[in-house]
């Protein structure tokens, strides 16, 4: 058996336990320990990759125990994704916050390993009672760190964000009890087997249990009713911890794409397709009501945050219909996404950390010192998050209005995504211009040069000579061209992702069939 | 039996809704305390409510209850303590902070703090 599945949970999670150790250690070493780890982590998630692009589900059984009955963690497609994302993220987040942003507490780093095992845990399990555990795993951590640095607008956004999670958990809670008690296990390719086969008086249960998980996947991947947490927690969080939080959405949406593909896809008899008909319109509100917000914020965090919920809207339009085609679109669609809006906030932060008492509000301040560089990169970023053309967003949405040609609705479809993305590109031409050109009168003299005045940076956070951290925006801004560049080969794969969540039979036969023998099957009945 | 679980989990859900709707963190604490033993308990009773049975049994014709929603009960027991733990010091954390005990932090908190505040703790 090989034990590639499990190396994504075990890394972070030895990185954190070390780091919890050496707590005292000098923050040097302590960075050198998270990055090696998030370098190392990238070459797991490329491996990873590797043996996913071979198609045949790889399942890994904790502790031996055979299918059904104990945990099992899946490699596929999807999975490999979501970890290779989460590794790029991690690792310009890591290399970002070394700058000087782990500073604000003792144990970033090891908060921030915690985190990535959390995540990489969702997307590998196998189990649904072991995703809730690792959401449980990702969101204390993420308490952790949205609370990094201190200081009354964190500590009040935080305090809203851990008692709506906390909630969340209940209702996860009472919906995996609804599940277990329909359904008799919590195995993903097993419930898939008996989602078909449910008749008689526990038809409603699995029905209610269905939209239960619904409801707390839709918290966590911010979709319309639920989203409004968001703005303001991304808007409070410390730059690097609000761009490691842009995978964070993705969690929900990954968990939506695998459990009503694999545990209750639409066409189960007993949910007729509820998933889908409910999701579609909560994916064009979202869209609607975030495009609104995103012209109405007044930083540029904040206008960031609710583009972030413009594409999960995009991303949710697509996976709502549940076809293949729009699985693929809705897949490349999120690959893009998540890596320029963590690029945005990461960028945000840099451009704040030279407009002095004002930071990133939309009004008038000192000329950034570095407008070149910094105006260009948000340039870039602003044309790609919003879908301009060079870029994988014009691509993504393309695809995504591409496979939605079929679907009913399609002038809803179309018109909202079109037009969300008109509100964002103008969303963003107001804060671009608000920042970089209306200045206050006391400009800088040497515009751009790296001999910036040090006396001149008011922050508290790292003094500025030049722009330190912008190698991480770079970083991510140049995986988003990398994701315009090789779009064909990533297309393919996500293709390839979305034909393995379509017929979920290889992931079912694959689980159940190859685990360990069971030496006595009947020694398990309850 | 049956009746007595579900009237718990019922009453359970209800005043924790209610608290957890209140404005002080202190009710909303309370709140999410009572809406997670609901949550156990329902999650306890998911594989039907038996009485009378041995606990666990390796003999083929003694029944025994189903023993999987037992450890998913101390699964998810550990967890919400540890996070009621968490949002305990963390009220207190904001009460110190905010000087409010209310979950907006008061009426004095100004719409756009981000701005002043969020800089304090960024290096």
């Amino acid at each position: 058996m090989s034990h590639l599945p499990i190396l994504p949970v075990l890394l972070p999670a030895l990185t954190a336990v070390a780091l919890l150790i050496f707590a005292r250690i000098a923050i040097a070493t302590q960075r050198a320990i998270s990055i090696l780890s998030m370098l190392a982590m990238v070459g797991v998630a490329v491996a990873l990759v590797a043996e996913a692009s071979s198609g045949v589900p790889l399942p890994y059984y904790l502790g031996d125990w055979p299918a059904p009955f104990g945990i099992v963690l899946v490699l596929d497609r999807l999975a490999a994704l979501m970890v290779g994302l989460t590794a790029v993220i991690g690792l310009a987040t890591v290399l970002f916050a070394a700058h000087g942003w782990d500073l604000g507490g003792r144990n970033f780093h090891a908060l921030l390993h915690f985190q990535i095992m959390g995540l990489n845990g969702a997307f590998l399990t196998g189990d649904i009672f072991n995703l809730f555990v690792f959401f449980e795993i990702l969101l204390i951590a993420s308490y952790g760190l949205m609370l990094h640095g201190g200081g009354r607008e964190r500590v009040g956004a935080g305090l809203h964000y851990v008692v709506l999670n906390l909630a969340g958990s209940a209702l996860f809670v009472i919906g995996l009890g609804m599940v277990y008690g329909s359904l008799g296990t919590l195995n993903m390719a097993d419930l898939a087997t008996r989602v078909g086969e449910v008749g008689g008086g526990l038809d409603a249960a699995t029905r209610a249990a269905a939209m239960l998980l619904l409801v707390v996947f839709a918290l966590k991947a911010a979709l319309l009713p639920l989203y409004f947490w968001l703005p303001r927690t991304y808007g409070a969080a410390c730059a690097p911890v609000a761009a490691l939080f842009a995978i964070m959405t993705k969690v929900g949406v990954y968990s939506i794409v695998r459990v009503y593909t694999l545990v209750f896809p639409g066409d189960a008899p007993v949910l007729d397709g509820l998933p889908g008909q409910v999701l579609l319109p909560i994916a064009l509100a979202t869209i609607v009501l975030a495009a609104l917000g995103a012209l109405a914020a007044r930083t540029l965090r904040g206008m960031v945050a609710n583009l972030l919920v413009v594409s999960v809207g995009v991303m949710m339009t697509a996976i709502a219909l549940f076809t293949e085609e729009a699985l693929a679109a809705g897949l490349f669609y999120m690959v893009h996404s998540t890596l320029i809006v963590a690029a945005l906030f990461l960028l945000i932060e840099l451009i704040a950390g030279e407009r002095g008492e004002v930071r990133d509000a939309l009004a008038p301040a000192p000329q950034v010192r570095h407008p070149a560089l910094l105006g260009t990169l948000f340039f870039v970023a602003a044309a790609a998050i919003g879908g301009l053309p060079p870029f994988g967003g014009f691509l993504g949405k393309v695809y995504v209005l591409q496979s939605a040609s079929g679907a009913p609705g399609v002038p809803w479809i179309w018109g909202i995504v079109l037009g969300g993305s008109l509100l964002g590109m103008l969303a963003l031409a107001r804060g671009g211009s608000a920042v970089f050109w209306k200045t206050a009168v006391e400009e800088d003299a040497d515009g751009g040069t790296a001999e910036a005045p040090a006396t001149e940076a008011p922050t508290v956070g790292p003094t500025w000579s030049v722009p330190h951290g912008v190698g991480s925006t770079v970083l991510l801004l140049a995986a988003v061209t990398a994701v315009a560049l090789l779009a064909g080969p990533l297309a393919r794969y996500t293709d390839a992702a979305a034909a393995q969540l379509a017929d979920p039979s290889g992931y079912i036969g694959a689980v159940l069939d190859g685990g360990p023998e069971v030496a006595d099957p009947e020694g398990y009945g309850g | 039996m049956e009746l007595l679980v579900t009237l718990s989990v019922g009453v359970l859900v209800a005043g924790g809704v209610f608290l957890l709707l209140r404005a002080r963190t202190f009710s909303t604490i309370l709140g999410l305390a009572l809406l997670s033993y609901a949550a156990n308990l329902f999650l306890f009773a998911s594989s039907y409510v038996r009485t009378g049975l041995a606990p666990i049994s390796s003999l083929k014709d003694v029944p025994f209850p189903d023993p999987l929603p037992q450890a998913l009960v101390l699964t998810a027991i550990v967890i919400s303590f540890g996070m009621t733990g968490f949002v305990v010091v963390l009220s207190l954390r904001a009460y110190a902070d905010l000087g409010s005990d209310h979950v907006d932090g008061g009426g004095d908190l100004p719409a756009d703090a981000g701005t002043a505040d969020a800089r304090e703790g960024s290096g």
